[in-house]
Formats: structure tokens, C-alpha cells, sequence
């Protein structure tokens, strides 16, 4: 009963924080309204026994990504959302899409699943359970999965910083230029393919 | 104690609100936290389905779904700075220089 009570008051809190996210028109609310969500779907896990999952859940995205969100929210000054054209027609449809799907999903899963209940901590997702399952079974996809976070980290700063080294034509003088095209000449013969062919062309 | 099928439920709530702000919304930022939570949504699913089955695959594989949506929201975020520095605008509708 207890469980029962618990999954309905945070099940509310977590649509009532998705909704909001979608009425909200500043960006910062919506994030903040998404926080909720993520706070109290931790419950949830919780309720499924999955302790593992939760703790993650609360601080990787209640707290690293939402932390990131925020940050991004702030850095780029992000006002309020413009009402255009196109958004209106998206409302107009959008909304009526959302309780229509939503309805079709509960009207299907309620008639057509089997009414089993999901008994309170009958599957300990300990760190300790999920921490041998992860070095064991999925060693390679954790592996894998740490050269992805590399590869995005690269990527972030990659594409995060100002590129100014592309265009060096643009900033450079009359005479730097002239030596940048010195050196890109010297660079060209300096190369052993173009040597190669210019001495065949000798012979 | 609570049947499966409210917590698939209540996924399938949080996914459709999640599309719904991925179509409404026109502020980039906004649509990216939408798809987070469209992520979220089927994580609650991939719980409730390792409480009904007696496996921590399910659970596992939330892991490595946050991994990926934490990689996607760095490159994510670092893309809108970029789009912003660009286009000087955050309105996806002003982004559409592969319009015809």
C-alpha cells in the first residue's frame, strides 16, 4: 500500500514536471522543471529496487548533465522562446498528438499486460550485483563505452572552442602572407612524393 | 504493490511529453532537454521490465544508456554553442540554411 502511495505521488510529481517543462517558454524553467522529473523518477527506481540506478540517475543527470544544461542556459543568454508561425501550428497540433499517444500507450498496456505486480526490493540492483555484472558479462560494452565518453569529450572541445588556425589568409598582412606562402612552397618540395616526381620529371 | 503496467505507463507519459516538446518547442536547448526526456522515460521502462523478467541486464543497460546521454549532451551542448556563434540565434526555425 505504502509502495503504492509512494509511486502515485512521485509518478504525479513526474508528470506534472514534464508538462511543465512543455508550458514553461524560459528555457531555465523548463530545465529546472526537468530536474524534478529526474528527482523523482529516482524514486521510482528506488520503488523497483534498482539502488544502483537511482544513485546514478541523481548524479549523472540530476546533477552532471542538468549542471551542464544550466550552464549552457546561462552562458549563452538564452531569453524567452519566440511565438512564430510555425510554432503555433505545432502547438495546435502538438498538444492534442500528446494526449492522444499518451492515452493510446496507457489504454494498451492497462487491457493487454498481465496485471503482475512488481513486489518491493524482490530485485536488489546492489552496486555490488551491477558493478560483477558490468566487469564480467559487459566488460566489452563498458569498455567501449569509455572510449565513446573520450571520443565525445574530444569532440565537445573540439567544436566548443573558437577556430581561428583554419583561415589563416583572413588575419595575416601582405608580407606574412608572403611568407606563409614562402613556407607552404618549401614545405611542398620538402615532401619526399613531390621530390620523388619532380627528379623523374628530370629524367 | 504496484502493477507493471503503471510504471510502463508512466513511461509511455513521459515519452509522448518528450515528443511533444521535441515538436512544440522552438528553442534548441528546450528540444534537447526534451529528448532527455524521452531518454528518461524508456530508462523507467528498461527498470520496470529488469523487476518483471528477474533480470539486472535491464539495469545495466540504463547505465550505459546515461552514459551515452551524458557523451550526447556534451557534444549536444557544445553544438548549440557553435550554432550560436554561427547564427547568432537559438530559434530552430531560424536555422535553415538547408531549406530550400
Amino acid at each position: 500500500m505504502l509502495h503504492l502511495i509512494l509511486f502515485l505521488v512521485f509518478g504525479a510529481f513526474c508528470v506534472a514536471g514534464a508538462v511543465n517543462l512543455l508550458v514553461q517558454r524560459h528555457p531555465i524553467n523548463s530545465a529546472l522543471s526537468l530536474i524534478v522529473v529526474m528527482a523523482s523518477l529516482a524514486v521510482e527506481y528506488l520503488l523497483l529496487g534498482a539502488e544502483f540506478v537511482a544513485a546514478v540517475q541523481v548524479i549523472i543527470y540530476a546533477g552532471a548533465i542538468m549542471v551542464l544544461f544550466v550552464f549552457v542556459i546561462m552562458l549563452l543568454n538564452a531569453g524567452e522562446e519566440e511565438s512564430t508561425k510555425g510554432s503555433q501550428v505545432a502547438m495546435v497540433l502538438g498538444i492534442p498528438g500528446m494526449a492522444v499517444g499518451s492515452g493510446l500507450i496507457a489504454w494498451v498496456l492497462l487491457t493487454h499486460s498481465g496485471t503482475r505486480a512488481a513486489q518491493l526490493g524482490e530485485l536488489p540492483g546492489t552496486p555490488k550485483t551491477i558493478g560483477w555484472l558490468l566487469f564480467h558479462e559487459f566488460l566489452l560494452p563498458f569498455e567501449i563505452t569509455s572510449v565513446l565518453v573520450l571520443i565525445a569529450i574530444m569532440g565537445a572541445v573540439v567544436l566548443a572552442t573558437r577556430q581561428e588556425t583554419t583561415a589563416p589568409h583572413k588575419e595575416m598582412g601582405p608580407e606574412q602572407l608572403q611568407r606563409f606562402d614562402a613556407r607552404s612552397d618549401f614545405l611542398s618540395q620538402a615532401t619526399p612524393g613531390t621530390a620523388m616526381a619532380q627528379s623523374r620529371k628530370e629524367d | 504493490m504496484v502493477p507493471l503496467s503503471y510504471y510502463l505507463v508512466l513511461s509511455g507519459i513521459l515519452f509522448a511529453c518528450g515528443v511533444t516538446g521535441f515538436l512544440v518547442k522552438r528553442n534548441i536547448i528546450t528540444i534537447f532537454m526534451a529528448i532527455e526526456l524521452m531518454l528518461n522515460g524508456v530508462n523507467l521502462s528498461f527498470v520496470a521490465f529488469a523487476a518483471q523478467w528477474h533480470s539486472l541486464s535491464g539495469q545495466v543497460f540504463v547505465f550505459f544508456v546515461m552514459v551515452v546521454a551524458a557523451a550526447e549532451a556534451a557534444v549536444g551542448l557544445a553544438i548549440i554553442i557553435a550554432v550560436q556563434r554561427n547564427r547568432e540565434t537559438l530559434n530552430v526555425d531560424r536555422v535553415n540554411l538547408l531549406k530550400l
